[in-house]
């Protein structure tokens, strides 16, 4: 906020003396730095922002209406064998109602924020030939493990896509050249590109969410748009508390607990890149 | 003597060239639009910042606020008026588009005046798309 | 000298036609892909690079591999690369001027690319990929012209351009390291994630750039009067010879690893490209065709008397580019994407719009090289005369 402000001083000041040129690069050098939501001053108008509809009628589970705000680090736990097959159609089309993910006619084209896997896709280097029934059977649900040691962030060459300071990966689409360095790196295939204009394949459109344009790479973003209002994640809060989402830093967050309890397992744990979304099996 | 005709020659092709945009907009000079504010903002009075300002200045702050939105996780904005805004283009109903609602007589028009074509509406919704 | 690109035969004009023609064709295309995004190539979700990631990893190869003739001649003194280090230094400017309109064409939003240097990001080998190419470029440009222009004046070079040409050595090999670091960094692509990847390309870079060469060699002596000499160009198949089979030894060490330690991962991608996978296949024949093709060129090169018959010497270098071309062109990309990280055989194959965009920077390279070597080779005819 402070940032901004003096900003846009800055920008009206030198613009006034008539270099609007130099007031663009003074604009884009300062705010280069990233600060984390964590070390805003909290502020108090969001309440009046309107709820985005797509999510606005459901009835939430109580983990899910204890609305934090920041975190150290945010972190999933998905209870898969509780995931029912409504749920987590709900699930899904709860999130790509909520961010206007296109539904792509052709499979090449394909965007997807939160998909259903099977175990032997979604595991395949765990995979054996006697596994349990249920295991192998069971949907698995996928999606962006906002790495703590993401090898998006490192491979992108503008900092389109970057890690905040609660480790939330996010895009900048405004920003992302379309090189798709970052899908080449993620090994996860959570990333999906705009292989062409979204806009005429998402069929009800969520006023409160832009839109992509055609050449950029897009991914789940742990809602952090709905996190700053207060919010839970779209899918935490359809999913009738089989998703839990916390602060993994917190020691007495829900999510630490259920960690402690229970068995976890995450996807590809043996590349390094630290996943923070964990399957209670 | 045959050289000098191509050299003469090539200049002149090339000034004229150059020079297109020029002489074949001669006398078409169109008038400035005329600006519609919506009801919205004419209740507001004042935007972000004064009129000349925003006039002149509106990308800069659209661009400034887009790094602290997406970057920063920043979503208020104190405006020089001293009220609080909702930094957001199109979201909400203290966003750009949320009190100027009427993009086509608004936006549109001194844009299509200036000749620019801002890919703003690519991806951010106006409210009148949504009928 | 840029004039002397201006006076030519008609048959330099007509070869200089057809290829703007390919070229206008093939701009054509790359507006309707500019207009509709990048759905109308062959690239998928899964198969997120293609063609000209492919052909730009290539091209890189063969500017590299001009140093090739730079090495000998400036750090050994080998004199007899004197007359043709030009045409290495001409072939990397050309190839190098592809290697930058692939990555354009292959980019999503073309018209941010400077977003790379505005908020540049020095842990990404992207970054440093575009940095290393520039700088090789504009080596090559400078380096190349200020001796051909010494040359025409009879004069020694500016002695400026010794250090330069010293800084090009290192960046010839940067240029290579660091594309292979573009794919052998990535966690979970098996098939790239290899140590000897890097080294790899070079070899193969140093097979296929200086085979080019040769050929271009003997194009110019059937076509002009200039002759880069008989020992210049078996050198320089010594060269290929040794650079080619340390290729297929790095590649053997590779299959070795791979399929002694039967990790899946790694294992997964060389059966799709030689063997393929439950019908998923395309590149099966290719591949073997540049394993055979490789082999026969080291076969006719290794053997003396194939070696030195000028007649057969063009048409070993030719194999061998097409080998090298199959390798990396064709099988490196689409084999480090198939299968996914996630398992799924989802094949690659390029569309004809896109084969043909790809075609027009190839014309696009061929015409800046066409221009450059025939302002060289008028040169050396004039030097000749005096």
């Amino acid at each position: 906020m402070e940032n901004t402000r003096r900003n846009f001083l800055k920008i009206a000041g030198i613009s006034a003396l008539g270099f609007g040129v130099g007031s663009l690069v003074s604009a884009t050098t300062q705010v280069e730095h990233e600060v984390a939501p964590t070390q805003q001053p909290a502020e108090h108008n969001t309440e009046k922002l309107p709820e985005p509809k797509p999510v606005e009628n459901v009835k939430s589970e109580s983990s899910t209406q204890s609305a934090v705000k920041t975190a150290g680090r945010w972190g999933m736990a998905i209870y898969t064998s509780k995931l029912t097959e409504p749920i987590r159609k709900k699930i899904i089309s709860a999130c790509h109602v909520t961010h206007n993910v296109p539904h792509m006619e052709n499979k090449r084209h394909e965007i997807k924020w939160i998909w259903e896997e099977p175990y032997t896709h979604a595991f395949p280097e765990n995979e054996h030939e006697y596994i349990d029934e249920k295991t192998h059977t069971q949907p698995f649900l996928t999606l962006c493990n906002h790495c703590n040691n993401p090898p998006c962030v490192r491979a992108c060459p503008t900092k389109a896509t970057f890690q905040r300071a609660d480790g939330i990966v996010l895009m900048d689409f405004h920003r992302c050249i379309g090189c798709r360095f970052c899908m080449a790196a993620c090994p996860y295939g959570s990333r999906s590109f705009n292989f062409r204009d979204p806009r005429p394949f998402i069929s009800q459109l969520n006023m409160d969410f832009p839109t992509r344009m055609k050449g950029v790479v897009e991914k789940c973003n742990f809602c952090a748009e709905r996190l700053e209002m207060g919010k839970m994640p779209a899918c935490v809060e359809v999913s009738e508390g089989t998703i839990v989402f916390g602060d993994l830093h917190d020691p007495n967050s829900e999510i630490r607990h259920i960690l402690k309890e229970s068995y976890t397992i995450q996807r590809k744990q043996n590349l390094g890149t630290m996943p923070s979304v964990y399957y209670i099996v | 003597m045959n050289e000098k005709i191509l050299i003469y020659g090539g200049l002149f092709v090339f000034c004229a060239v150059v020079t297109f945009p020029f002489w074949y907009n001669l006398g078409n000079a169109s008038v400035a639009p005329e600006i519609l504010l919506s009801a919205a903002a004419k209740e507001a009075q004042t935007c972000v910042a004064d009129k000349s300002y925003m006039k002149n200045q509106h990308m800069q702050i659209l661009n400034i606020w887009r790094e602290d939105v997406v970057r920063q996780g920043t979503r208020s904005f104190q405006g020089m008026n001293g009220k609080m805004y909702t930094m957001s283009l199109s979201s909400g109903k203290d966003s750009c588009m949320g009190c100027h609602t009427n993009r086509s007589q608004f936006c549109d028009r001194c844009h299509t005046y200036a000749s620019v074509n801002p890919y703003c509406w690519d991806c951010h919704i106006t409210p009148k798309e949504i009928n | 000298m840029l004039e002397t690109a201006l006076k030519g035969t008609k048959k330099y004009w007509l070869w200089l036609m057809a290829l703007s023609g390919v070229i206008g064709v093939a701009f054509a295309c790359y507006i309707g892909q500019l207009y509709f995004g990048l759905g109308i190539t062959g690239m998928s979700r899964d198969v997120s690079w293609g063609f000209y990631i492919a052909q730009f990893t290539f091209l890189v190869g063969v500017a590299a591999g001009g140093v090739m003739l730079v090495i000998p001649y400036y750090l050994h003194d080998y004199k007899k690369f004197g007359k043709i280090t030009i045409i290495g230094e001409f072939v990397a400017v050309a190839a190098l001027c592809m290697c930058l309109l692939f990555i354009v064409v292959d980019l999503g939003q073309p018209m941010r690319i400077l977003n790379v240097w505005l908020h540049p990001t020095p842990g990404s080998v992207l970054f440093w990929d575009t940095l290393v190419l520039n700088g090789y470029l504009l080596l090559n440009i400078i380096v190349g012209w200020k001796v051909l222009e010494a040359e025409r004046n009879s004069v020694a070079p500016p002695h400026w351009v010794k250090p330069l040409i010293y800084i090009s050595i290192p960046f010839a090999f940067g240029i290579h390291t660091v594309t292979a670091y573009l794919y052998c960094g990535l966690p979970g692509r098996g098939f790239w994630l290899t140590a000897i990847l890097a080294p790899r390309f070079l070899a193969s870079a140093f097979a296929a750039g200086p085979a080019f060469v040769i050929m271009l060699c003997f194009l110019i002596r059937k076509v002009t009067r200039f002759d880069a000499g008989s020992e210049a160009i078996q050198t320089l198949s010594k060269i290929v010879t040794y650079a080619l089979i340390a290729n297929v030894f790095f590649f053997m060490c590779e299959v070795f690893v791979v399929f002694y330690s039967q990790i899946p991962e790694h294992m997964t991608h060389l059966k799709y490209l030689f063997a393929g996978h439950d019908g998923h296949g395309v590149l099966v024949p290719w591949m073997w065709v540049s394993i055979l093709l490789m082999i026969c060129g080291i076969i006719l090169l290794v053997n003396p008397k194939t070696r030195r018959d000028e007649r057969i010497l063009p048409y070993t270098c030719g194999i061998i580019f097409v080998g090298t071309w199959i390798d990396k062109g064709l099988g490196m990309i689409s084999g480090g994407f198939v299968p996914s990280p996630l398992h799924y055989y989802n094949e690659y194959v390029p569309t004809l719009q896109e084969i043909m965009i790809s075609l027009g920077v190839w014309a696009i390279g061929f015409f800046v090289l066409t221009i450059l070597l025939k302002i060289a080779v008028t040169v050396k005819e004039e030097v000749m005369v005096h």
